[in-house]
């Protein structure tokens, strides 16, 4: 019983994905809509583009650890 | 991972994470600290292959590159100006460690890439010691450079009084949980995407969904070669972001 409850509980932290999805959307949207306003600025903030992606991604990426922890560690 | 049986409840022909497990390269027995398995053949050819780029590529040393000189000079190129934008001027000294960290990663995820390959980067145990490796040195470099003043990375000046051990609480979490987003966005997003493109290959068993399958494998795969590139990147813009951290703590 206690199995089946941990792989729910790692399909319900799946959803933390796609909220770290909206988050690289909105980085990656808010970066675009910024570049076309002003391109020739836009070359040197790729960089700063990344790193907010990667910020924003980190979050997903422990709800993934929360899944995988449910899956093989519990 | 994968280890317990599978066949008769999945249905599947292959399970996706079967890929990833890591067998001797001779015979069967248990896999010990020092047995010769896919996953050291693998880094092996990584090793070799950035050294057929940067050392046989560029020996020739001419003016005009040839291809492998062009390409072994843009990586450099690329990331010895990332080293200066993001981690400033006098991070230079620790160009080599990042261009190899780099030049290794990106070599494992494209090598990876390859039909019937085994892909290292996937492994935690591989990323965790390289994001490990970046956190040490961060931190090591941060206290030689700074002394004490090291500490007021933790310590938000401009935040106001009342909120600053608040802040302190959670910048010093989040400096620990580093080398955990750092070494898990890399093997998570190459474990995800190579498991994606098993579970479409097997769907192609079933006829009437194979074409659509075929396809989505397509894709995939160009969608991988992107996130390979782009996760060695990140990995090596994030080390210089932190070694930044520990050059200038004070912002």
């Amino acid at each position: 019983m206690e199995g089946e409850l941990a792989h729910i509980g790692a399909g319900l932290a799946a959803i933390g994905s796609g909220a770290a999805a909206i988050g690289v959307g909105n980085v990656a949207g808010n970066f675009l809509s910024g570049a076309l306003r002003n391109p020739s600025a836009a070359a040197g903030q790729t960089a700063t583009l990344f790193i907010g992606i990667a910020f924003a991604e980190a979050l997903g990426i422990f709800s993934f650890l929360v899944a995988l922890l449910l899956m093989f560690a519990v | 991972m994968a280890t317990e049986a599978h066949g008769e409840e999945g249905g599947l022909v292959f399970h996706p994470m079967d890929q990833f497990i890591i067998k001797p390269l001779f015979g069967d027995g248990p896999v010990g600290l020092f047995t010769i398995t896919n996953a050291t053949l693998w880094m092996a050819l990584t090793v070799l292959a950035v050294m057929a780029l940067m050392v046989l590529g560029t020996s020739k040393r001419t003016t005009i590159p040839g291809r492998m000189q062009s390409v072994g000079e843009l990586a450099y190129g690329f990331i010895y100006k990332m080293v200066e934008d993001v981690a400033g001027k006098d991070a230079v000294g620790f160009f080599p460690y990042i261009m190899t960290l780099f030049m290794f990663i990106v070599f494992a995820n494209f090598l990876g890439l390859l039909p019937m390959s085994f892909t290292t980067t996937s492994h935690f145990a591989v990323t965790v010691l390289l994001a490990l490796m970046v956190f040490f040195t961060v931190t090591i470099v941060g206290f030689v450079k700074n002394g004490s003043a090291f500490l007021g990375l933790f310590w938000v000046k401009s935040a106001p009084l009342a909120l600053r051990p608040i802040l302190a609480v959670i910048e010093i979490i989040s400096y620990f949980v580093r080398p955990v987003s750092h070494s898990i966005r890399l093997a998570g997003n190459l474990m995800a995407g190579h498991a994606v493109i098993k579970v479409f290959a097997g769907f192609a068993a079933i006829a009437a969904v194979s074409p659509i399958s075929v396809v989505a494998i397509t894709a995939m795969y160009g969608l991988e070669v992107l996130v390979a590139f782009i996760q060695a990147y990140v990995f090596t813009i994030l080390t210089c972001v932190y070694l930044k951290d520990a050059l200038h703590p004070s912002h």
